[in-house]
């Protein structure tokens, strides 16, 4: 199964409603529950990001039996340094993002850790594409 | 404890789900910071929170946290009461502040996360 979706830039209001779309559909096909969330937090994460940071983009999700893939990808304006913005606690977000309850410095590394493979693609004035791969045969830990 | 009790101490009200008052919860977690909470692999948490709007809510949602309690008389949005109803969440809210609501619960009894 492959499904799209479209987030706007700066949309909070609106911010998990792919997540919570995805959610239902891992639902639906009997993923565990652990996997689920994992899963739905690393994505949820990762549209925040794209509502709060970019300006605008694009989650792809594949679902497999064996198998989930969510490439998440947005049209800039990109990150100019990875290792730094990996690093909890470290933020760029603005007053309105914090108010949200974000940007805390912690979206990155915690997509990290519920993905069992994880590439990020950026630069400094480019797109930013994250692509995130989940085990569903017990790959996850805890 | 259960949440009828949780309601009890902190002097609370219901918003919505009422009806399942009689679920136990066993781990409380405070924080405004939504990203914190999205750090936690526990389910059967109470989010005892001051942060009252949309995000709130959907992190709850993808946290598995099926109950959120608002300190500081914060009044939570017809729109954010829609989205707990829809996801089966829980909504108390009290006047007490986040430091008055934590202590009296988890001198109740309900477990730190950490």
């Amino acid at each position: 199964m492959h499904v799209s979706y479209s987030v706007a830039a700066g949309d909070f209001s609106n911010a998990g409603n792919v997540a919570s779309t995805v959610k239902g559909l891992l639902k639906q096909l009997n993923i565990s529950p652990g996997h689920i969330k994992r899963i739905i937090v690393a994505l949820y994460e990762a549209e925040v990001n794209v509502v709060a940071h970019s300006n605008g983009g694009s989650i792809e999700c594949g679902i497999e039996p064996d198998e989930v893939s969510i490439v998440v990808a947005d049209t800039g304006p990109g990150i100019p340094d990875l290792e730094l913005a990996m690093t909890e606690g470290w933020s760029t977000a603005t007053v309105e993002v914090r108010e949200m309850g974000f940007g805390a410095g912690m979206g990155l590394s915690n997509i990290r850790k519920h993905t069992d493979e994880l590439s990020i693609d950026t630069g400094e004035g480019k797109p930013t594409t994250i692509s995130m791969r989940f085990v569903l045969d017990g790959g996850f830990h805890g | 404890m259960t949440l009828k009790e949780v309601v009890e101490i902190v002097h609370g009200t219901v918003l919505c789900g009422g009806e399942a008052l009689d679920r136990e919860v066993h781990l409380g977690f405070a924080s405004d910071l939504m990203s914190d909470v999205l750090t936690l692999l526990a389910d059967d948490i109470l989010l005892i929170t001051g942060l009252s709007n949309n995000q709130a809510i959907r992190t709850a949602e993808m946290s598995d946290i099926s109950q959120i309690l608002f300190v500081r008389n914060k009044k939570p949005t017809k729109t954010m009461i829609d989205l707990a109803t829809e996801h089966g969440i829980i909504i108390i809210t009290t006047g007490y502040s986040m430091f008055r609501a934590s202590g009296l619960l988890f001198s109740a009894g309900l477990e730190p996360v950490y």
